[in-house]
């Protein structure tokens, strides 16, 4: 069975149509992407997924798990983590405090265990921080543990989302542009980075990338949407062979990054 | 009176009081729609008003009177003087505050609202002051039902100055330029619009329509108090919330309903006028919960 | 431009004096020298001092009780609450009327104080808190004005007058009724709303408030319940003032409607703000300013809500962080 399924996703605004009958499914264990030009509906799909927009039809399964009408903060919990186009971090927190975030929804300590400070809250609070040392060693940044989220380096910030998500302890990762604004010595340690999380913590990627080198060289799959509907799957070979793909991104000047 | 006469006479309260709402209101809904921010100084500013409206009545009358006359050139005054104050109060208060966290601002618009009413407070000694208008009392009859031509006029202006907005709003660039920045500020920015203007323009619509509201109430209930701003800012933001907060067709209509609902709430026996407030904000309470977009908004998106 | 020039160095100085008490108080040998002296002092300042400046000094305590859980809502969850007296009022009266008219001891009545604050709370905020949050604030305006009208229109809370009669608590077979017993009283309540304050802030639930705070849906994203996490504040809140309430009623014997007005929310909000919104020693230091400047200078009287909305909007404009500068980062370590 696969990991995830998508069936006939369709998601409207007002008149707007921004994905329309979408299909997909992504197998345990693979690496999967999603690609399409500016404004084809791709941060749509992902916020159908993580619960942040309302699907108008059609059905979303996790494991078997309905993810329709679950709020995020649940679809998280079941396994489903994400980044963030813009990165979101908590700016004002430390690098370590925003990965400990991401232990919120594995963990439980309640009003009076932490007044209390019962053995085992303490417990509990020491666990949180070696998860979230041992996500922050796992994407190479535990050296930078106690900075401000804020006055990190842009690539930095982004492994700091890495590691908040990792720390949530997914089955499935749900990466938004993750090579958006990196160099190129960054974009091949990025797909080093996928390469491990997939192999050693055994977690299924599916990215949205604009970036069709890094997206050729990494995914086994591909899916290209346009205008919220399907155009293309199969391989980084047969996509680019296919027409209708070639039509998508040449027929019309590429824009400027956009949601 | 028989049961339908009771109707009509309170038909008739209902739209006057809920067309104070609604003078109020259209302010409170054009500076949410535009910065969205709750003014909570909005009610205090409709108060500050009422006692413009006082001084210049006091100094005018040995001159022209206090009648008809001298009130309407007292209503433009205090309009005028009141919309700067709120330009003003936009320019030193709020503008620099639009960038920061929501909670920042709706505290120093709680601090501002604090302002005003206790620097009237200070100035009026705390005391309620008798509204010096000398305007007619005489009372007709249309079949049973009572009038008196204050409160025709008064609803009249009320309605002129909602038409008058209306016309302003649907008609001007001014109008079309409010619109397009309470859609997106940034891009109307980078359109060339002098965003920080209509802003003020807004500030100085919103705050002369309070204060002409202030004044009528003085000329309806006779005595005005420091603390009159409170409670009708709560209602009028009310209002704006019924018709869907940021639409001004919508804080009219609130506001008319509001005044009607309260009308008649008072003759349902258990209400009274004992329970008549506790109604109003159990009303808007309950608004909030299940309509948080009013009766004229669309669903906000589809976000859950 | 010279008046940013003044502003600057004023804020730096401020930040200087206050970082090097930080500096200091890092050590913990000062920290816990300097908490037990104050400790001490303020055990033994009873039998130094007149009725006078206890009172004022029970008083503080009792903002400090009461700002305190005002602050777990605003201060840590970023919930504007404008209606914060009603549940101190609920608190009160549940009290009074279990006290005054069933004749119930005072401790057995705190319990219940605390379920109804619970109660009103979730009452409250359970609708609500999913909506956008500046319709809160409107919200818990109306619920204080509603909840001041009700008890004023009812009979069981007798009405405009209010209660009278409520017992005094008995404490090992004293019947606390000297001004020294509720110093003490209060002086404990308030270095347990400290330590439960402290306790909250530095733990998961306390985390969770400040990611919302600082990003709602990266939080939502993370696997936090946004809602849950911010009921939660406003219920242990709620409770907080529900507790202060039931002391305060046994301290006066009688309460009215008139002290759980408007006015009283905004003095306590303002102590939180002033200080410095989600920073214990902000809040203490802002309770203090909220409390004692009116008593320092008696004649500012009615210039009192004046001057403190005064300082209200030049700390929104000028340090919006409040008079407690925030902790600084550099010095962040295990």
């Amino acid at each position: 069975m696969a990991l995830l399924e998508i069936k006939d996703l369709t998601l409207r605004f007002g008149g707007l149509c921004a994905v329309n009958a979408l299909s997909l499914e992504i197998e345990d264990g693979s690496i999967r992407s999603l690609i399409g030009p500016n404004g084809a509906g791709k941060t749509c799909v992902f916020n159908c997924l993580t619960g942040f927009y309302k699907p108008s039809e059609g059905e979303m399964l996790f494991q078997g798990t309905s993810l329709v009408n679950k709020k995020p903060h649940y679809i998280t919990y079941l396994g489903l983590a994400r980044t963030f186009q813009n990165l979101r971090l908590f700016k004002e927190m430390t690098v370590l405090e925003n990965v400990m975030s991401g232990m919120h929804c594995r963990t439980n300590a309640a009003f009076l265990t932490t007044v209390l400070r019962t053995k085992g809250q303490k417990a509990e609070e020491k666990h949180i921080r070696e998860v979230s040392e041992e996500c922050l060693d796992f994407v190479g940044i535990l050296d930078k543990k106690n900075y401000m989220a804020r006055n990190l380096p842009y690539g930095d910030q982004r492994r700091v989302e890495w590691a908040r998500a990792l720390a949530t302890q997914p089955k499935l990762l749900l990466l938004d542009e993750p090579a958006a604004g990196l160099n190129k010595d960054e974009k091949a340690r990025l797909i080093k980075l996928m390469h491990r999380i997939r192999d050693e913590r055994s977690i299924t990627i599916f990215l949205i990338e604009h970036d069709m080198g890094l997206v050729m060289k990494i995914s086994e799959k591909i899916f290209v949407i346009d205008y919220g509907v399907k155009i293309a799957e199969g391989t980084a070979q047969e996509v680019r062979d296919n027409p209708k793909v070639v039509e998508a991104y040449l027929g019309k000047e590429e824009e400027e990054e956009s949601a | 009176m028989a049961l339908h006469e009771i109707l009509l006479q309170q038909l008739f309260n209902g739209l006057l009081i809920g067309s104070f709402y609604g003078l109020v209101a259209i302010g409170y809904s054009m500076v949410y729609g535009i910065i969205k921010l709750l003014n909570f100084a909005h009610g205090d500013i409709y108060m500050i008003g009422a006692f413009c409206g006082l001084i210049f009545l006091t100094i005018a009358a040995p001159v022209i009177g206090a009648g008809w006359p001298s009130l309407i050139v007292g209503l433009l005054i205090s309009m005028t003087l009141v919309g700067l104050l709120g330009v003003v109060i936009q320019r030193v208060a709020y503008r620099p505050m639009l960038k920061a966290p929501r909670l920042s601002i709706l505290i120093t618009a709680l601090a501002v609202s604090m302002i005003l009413y206790n620097t009237v407070m200070i100035l009026s000694a705390g005391r309620y002051r008798v509204f010096p208008a000398e305007v007619g009392t005489e009372s007709f009859f249309i079949g049973t039902l009572r009038f008196t031509e204050t409160r025709i006029i008064l609803i009249v202006a009320a309605f002129t100055l909602m038409f008058i907005l209306h016309m302003f709003i649907t008609r001007t660039m001014y109008g079309k330029a409010m619109r397009a920045i309470a859609l997106d500020r940034d891009t109307c920015q980078l359109m060339g619009i002098d965003v920080y203007k209509i802003i003020a323009i807004t500030f100085f619509v919103g705050s002369a329509l309070a204060a002409a509201a202030g004044i009528m109430a003085g000329v309806y209930y006779g005595t005005i108090h420091f603390f009159m701003g409170f409670l009708i800012g709560l209602k009028a933001f009310t209002a704006a919330v019924i018709g869907g907060i940021g639409i001004i067709p919508g804080a009219m209509l609130g506001g008319l309903l509001l005044g009607l609902l309260e009308a008649f709430g008072t003759q349902i026996p258990f209400i009274g006028t004992v329970w008549k407030d506790v109604f109003s904000f159990a009303f808007l309470i309950l608004f909030l919960i299940f309509k948080p977009n009013g009766l004229l908004g669309r669903a906000e998106s589809e976000r859950m | 431009m010279a008046e940013t020039k003044i502003k600057r160095k004023v804020t730096d100085t401020i930040d200087s004096v206050i970082i090097t008490l930080f500096r200091i108080f890092d050590n913990k040998v000062y920290r816990y020298t300097f908490l037990f002296a104050a400790a001490a002092f303020l055990i033994v300042l009873p039998n130094l001092s007149s009725r006078f400046t206890q009172e004022i000094m029970t008083n503080l305590f009792f903002y400090v009780v009461v700002c305190l859980g005002l602050n777990i809502i605003v201060g840590y969850a970023g919930l504007l609450h404008l209606g914060y007296a009603a549940f101190f009022a609920v608190g009160a009266y549940t009290t009074g009327i279990l006290s005054s008219r069933m004749g119930m001891d005072f401790w057995l009545t705190i319990p219940f104080s605390v379920f109804a604050a619970v109660l009103a709370g979730l009452a409250i905020g359970f609708p609500t808190l999913r909506l956008r949050g500046d319709y809160l604030a409107i919200v818990t305006l109306g619920f204080g004005e509603i909840t001041r009208l009700t008890i004023r229109n009812l009979d069981i809370t007798g009405g405009a007058v209010g209660l009278i009669g409520i017992q005094r608590p008995v404490l090992f077979g004293i019947t606390l009724n000297q001004i020294s017993h509720f110093y003490y009283m209060f002086f404990i309540l308030a270095i347990l709303a400290i330590f439960v304050s402290y306790r909250l802030h530095d733990s998961r639930m306390g985390r969770s408030w400040e990611y919302i705070r600082e990003d709602e849906d990266a939080a939502a994203a993370m696997g936090i319940n946004v809602t849950t996490s911010r009921l939660y504040a406003f219920v242990i809140g709620s409770s907080f003032g529900a507790v202060a309430g039931s002391f305060f009623a046994a301290k006066m014997t009688a309460i009215s409607p008139d002290s759980f007005m408007f006015i009283h929310s905004v003095m306590f909000l303002m102590a939180v703000v002033l200080g410095g919104m989600g920073k214990i020693p902000g809040v203490v230091l802002g309770c203090i300013i909220v409390v004692l400047i009116p008593e320092i200078s008696r004649d500012i009287g009615q210039y009192r809500l004046l001057i403190f909305a005064v300082m209200l909007l030049i700390i929104m404009l000028y340090r919006p962080q409040g008079i407690w500068p925030d902790r600084p980062t550099i010095s962040a370590k295990e």
